[in-house]
């Protein structure tokens, strides 16, 4: 790729994939912002008009507003916690050699592959459900009240849902990590009198931080536009309405496709501001 | 302060003996250096006395104490790794300091320390550099200094030089002496180079199959092998080892000349070969010839530049009072 005719001939082939790339993330951008200025209501009236700000106001004014964007703020932070945590623990877990690895791992890998849809269905109706789910029985057995979790807990539940399917994510990324850390490395800390918790805390945990890195900056993308497991279990009830199922409720319950850009636009604005936070703050681990 | 004995040490990996039972001395203040191809088992002997392996019976005793059961930490021992196994996260300073903080000695004193080593190693303009930045020297010098602000009872090196280029090793051997002779702690190196082994060492175990072959100064190996194996592991290039009817001739199984202890002549000599190839050092001139005495080609050195065209006839004669004689078993007659 070093003669002037070869880098052209690559523009040329590259071409297409960032054409359909560009287009693909331009037009729906671009539509969000048309409609947002609009108001637009498909089933009293359709198409109105231009309105100015007006859908942006009436979006940040409505009373939904801020718990929605709460509620998004604590799903994301709780399941980042708890995926990074128990991935750290579990990817040790799964670096120590033992009887089975194999099947072990891909056991654990295994939730990632359920789709969320399912996942939440089958939290709900098998796990959660006040009458007839698994902790009900068990809370039974010992002699509790059961707990109506998506009612009484629900962003407790739903975060313990979403956690339950990315901790595979986050297993992974941290074993493959984890696996790569230089065993001698890990022996010289032993020579040099550092027990089991300090090399943990001054070798693993360090050598750990870009991997724990990725895994936060990724999942943030995911987890900020979390939907299905919404929709299936509460419904965007009992407090567990966030910012992308609010968007959800004014573009096709409330049919005001207006309002919903708008809304769509104070999220592309927050997943942005979050997005140059998690940079700034641990960003700088992905440099050295 | 820094004897360490080991009595009747063995190890098996599951049923694998790697190590039959071995008994060592090493003496406070001496320089040994375990020597032996690879997989005989001396890098796994040095991790015994570190601690790192359990080993399966016997004893290690450290200035008299028992230590078998020791956790690495708790034996006075410092290690220097082969990969160097420096903190990659941690500037020089914080990876020398490491071990003082983890013994929770007083700040000022781990300065002072720090200080006094950086100096004995130059390392003083490098300690706020992350081991990243560092040459492979460097590191080295960094890995040494992590572990003398120890003030340990014995260094134990394994294989450090391995991952050097030519020109630094030399170098660094030279560091490491240096080192020995100021410091006068006890040293255990392992070394697959038999160069290193004897440049550097007070005293040399050679190693096979987990087995000491022999153990003594350097000189010692090389002028009286105690069997075959050490006999050709022991002095650059190989000994020749001859056996057959003119192993007979002098009533042993095998006999053994130092590539430096034959004459090469055009004209007379005990043994008539053909020259094969030469390698021309400037200072000495090693020929291979192929004579009749024996299938492999023999090795002969001379002082200076020497020639001999590919392929023309010359006679080799060993000087007798450097011949080594070994039995059926391999062992040494004297």
């Amino acid at each position: 790729m070093a003669t002037k005719a070869s880098r052209s001939a690559a523009r040329l082939m590259m071409a297409p994939a960032v054409i359909l790339l560009l287009g693909w993330m331009l037009v729906p951008l671009i539509m969000t912002l048309w409609f947002s200025f609009r108001t637009y209501l498909p089933l009293r009236g359709g198409d109105q008009g231009w309105t100015g700000f007006d859908n942006y106001v009436r979006f940040v004014s409505s009373s939904a507003f801020w718990p929605a964007v709460q509620t998004t703020l604590v799903i994301v932070l709780g399941v980042l916690v708890i995926t990074v945590c128990l991935g750290i623990l579990l990817a040790i877990l799964l670096d120590q050699p033992m009887w089975g690895q194999g099947v072990v791992r891909i056991l654990v890998i295994a939730p990632f592959f359920v789709m969320p849809t399912v996942s939440a269905l089958v939290w709900k109706n098998m796990f959660m459900d006040p009458v007839n789910g698994l902790l009900a029985h068990l809370w039974r057995f010992f002699g509790a009240d059961p707990i109506s979790w998506l009612s009484d807990a629900s962003l407790q539940s739903i975060i313990m849902i979403v956690s339950w399917q990315w901790l595979p994510f986050a297993t992974l990324i941290l074993l493959t990590a984890i696996q790569s850390l230089d065993s001698e490395q890990l022996e010289a800390a032993e020579m040099d009198g550092a027990p089991v918790l300090k090399r943990f805390a001054y070798i693993v945990l360090p050598h750990l931080s870009r991997a724990i890195t990725i895994v936060i900056l990724i999942q943030t993308i995911f987890l900020l536009a979390i939907f299905a497991e919404i929709f299936v279990t509460t419904g965007g009830a009992f407090g567990t309405r966030t910012l992308s199922y609010l968007i959800f409720q004014r573009v096709l319950e409330s049919q005001n496709v207006g309002l919903g850009s708008a809304g769509g636009v104070y999220a592309i604005i927050l997943a942005n501001i979050v997005a140059i936070f998690l940079m700034r703050i641990v960003g700088k681990n992905l440099d050295n | 302060m820094g004897r360490i004995q080991l009595k009747s040490v063995t190890k098996s990996f599951g049923d694998i003996q790697v190590i039959p039972p071995l008994d060592l001395t090493i003496e406070d203040g001496e320089f040994t250096v375990f020597v032996g191809p690879s997989g005989c088992g001396k890098s796994t002997l040095l991790r015994l006395i570190a601690g790192l392996e359990d080993i399966t019976t016997g004893t290690i005793e450290i200035d008299g104490n028992d230590a078998t059961n020791l956790v690495p930490a708790k034996r006075g021992l410092a290690m220097v790794f082969q990969s160097y196994a420096l903190y990659p996260h941690m500037s020089v300073r914080k990876n020398i300091a490491f071990p003082l903080k983890m013994a929770k000695m007083d700040p000022a004193e781990i300065d002072k320390r720090i200080e006094a080593a950086a100096s004995v190693l130059n390392l003083t303009a490098y300690l706020d550099r992350r081991p990243g930045q560092l040459s492979g020297g460097q590191r080295q010098r960094v890995a040494i200094g992590r572990a003398i602000v120890r003030e340990p009872a014995a260094f134990l090196f394994d294989e450090p030089l391995s991952n050097l280029d030519a020109a630094l090793r030399v170098g660094m051997r030279l560091e490491i002496s240096e080192l020995h002779k100021r410091l006068a702690t006890t040293m255990i190196y392992v070394t697959h180079d038999q160069v290193e082994a004897m440049t550097m060492a007070d005293k040399i175990v050679v190693l096979q199959a987990g087995v000491i072959e022999q153990v003594g100064s350097p000189l010692e190996l090389y002028q009286r092998p105690r069997n075959t194996f050490v006999a050709g592991f022991i002095g650059s290039p190989k000994m020749n080892l001859i056996s057959g009817a003119e192993a007979q001739k002098h009533d042993a199984a095998t006999i053994g000349i130092r590539p430096e202890h034959i004459d090469i002549s055009e004209s007379s000599g005990a043994w008539k070969g053909k020259i094969g190839v030469s390698e021309h050092l400037g200072s000495d001139t090693f020929f291979h010839v192929q004579c009749d005495v024996t299938d492999e080609p023999l090795t002969v050195r001379a002082t200076g530049e020497v020639s001999f065209k590919y392929g023309s006839e010359v006679y080799l004669t060993p000087r007798p009072e450097h011949l080594h004689r070994f039995n059926e078993q391999g062992l040494r007659i004297e």
